[in-house]
């Protein structure tokens, strides 16, 4: 800045490819889908006390076409595993699956007849969160993890 | 009012069956026949003394080793008269029971759960399917005898599609459903 009467000129120089990973990992919109007792570890997450908008997620979608990000919150029954499969096929790509808590990722207590041991066997995980429940904090590290790894995505 | 007044009263009514009393900690418990199940709720329901209006909950229990094998457990109430009282019936194996839903309609889906859960035949309900498994599940999970883990992959496709067929089918049930209502 040698002449201080010269006018700066507000432009940031990026790639394409840089610019649409911070657009996609700095809005990501959760599908409004909770199972069990996570879903209130994830309700509380979204509220004001720990307030994921800080992060950019708040935006829970009622529906699955305008979400990009699942969060398998609680024990998936055997039954409920279509209903799941066919939530995820419905939202758009590019999407993401967040497995929260012991029971989603490998069954948890639930080691029986019911219960599908791990969501893995009906979704593709990107980030699983463990505890049971984990705290809202713990699933706030879980989708810092996972804005990481789009921030990493090629396109 | 305990177990022996309850049969006593139900002695008059009901007469020639032999109702046994069980052993129970909170409130009465009487043996009842299958057979003359509906006849004694019925009466249960309106004799004036006892006025059972209210059935809480149709379960069974699984004593493997024994026979008669399985319990078939009514849990009942009386909101005028502030009485409780459990029912139970002795089933064998592959054996049955009456429905129960010509005198409580609430029996419906308790009694699906049961068929469900034990595999307990359910005698003239009118619509005897799975309440908790899915349809085309193998086998009842809360037999004593079932296993608890199993390895399989699970199901993760249903059809959403139904034919034409299977539509007019369920309109016209549901029609007729509300038509005898």
């Amino acid at each position: 800045m040698g002449n201080e009467s010269e006018i700066e000129i507000p432009v940031l120089t990026t790639t394409v490819e840089k610019m649409v990973q911070w657009a996609r990992r700095s809005a990501i919109w959760p599908v409004t889908f909770g199972l069990a007792c996570c879903a209130i570890e994830m309700m509380a997450m979204a509220a004001s006390r720990y307030d994921v908008a800080r992060f950019g997620a708040e935006v829970f979608r009622g529906s699955p076409r305008q979400a990009d990000l699942m969060i398998v919150a609680g024990r998936l029954s055997r039954k409920m595993a279509p209903a799941l499969r066919r939530i995820y096929d419905q939202m758009p790509e590019p999407k993401w699956v967040i497995s929260m808590g012991a029971c989603a990722s490998i069954g948890g207590v639930f080691d029986n007849y019911a219960i599908v041991q791990g969501v893995d066997q009906v979704v593709p995980v990107d980030v699983f969160v463990p505890g049971c429940p984990p705290r809202p904090e713990s699933l706030i590290y879980g989708i810092v993890q996972l804005q990481q790894k789009i921030a990493r995505t090629k396109i | 009012m305990n177990s022996a007044a309850v049969i006593e009263t139900l002695g008059r009514i009901v007469p020639g069956a032999s109702f046994e009393i069980g052993t129970s900690i909170d409130f009465p418990t009487i043996y009842v026949p299958p057979d003359r199940l509906v006849e004694t709720c019925t009466a249960l329901r309106d004799t004036a003394d006892l006025r059972f209006d209210f059935l809480v909950e149709v379960t069974a229990v699984d004593y493997l080793p024994r026979d008669p094998r399985y319990e078939v457990v009514y849990h009942l109430v009386s909101t005028s008269n502030r009485l409780r009282l459990r029912l139970k019936v002795r089933v064998p194996d592959g054996g049955a029971v009456p429905t129960v839903m010509s005198v409580w309609p609430a029996a419906g889906w308790p009694e699906r759960e049961v068929w469900d859960m034990f595999g307990i035949s359910i005698d003239g309900h009118p619509d005897l399917r799975r309440l908790l498994m899915p349809e085309d599940w193998e086998g009842h999970p809360q037999r004593k005898d079932y296993p608890v883990q199993i390895r399989q992959p699970p199901k993760i496709y249903e059809p959403l599609q139904i034919s034409e067929e299977e539509f007019r089918t369920n309109l016209e049930r549901d029609r007729m459903a509300r038509l005898e209502h």
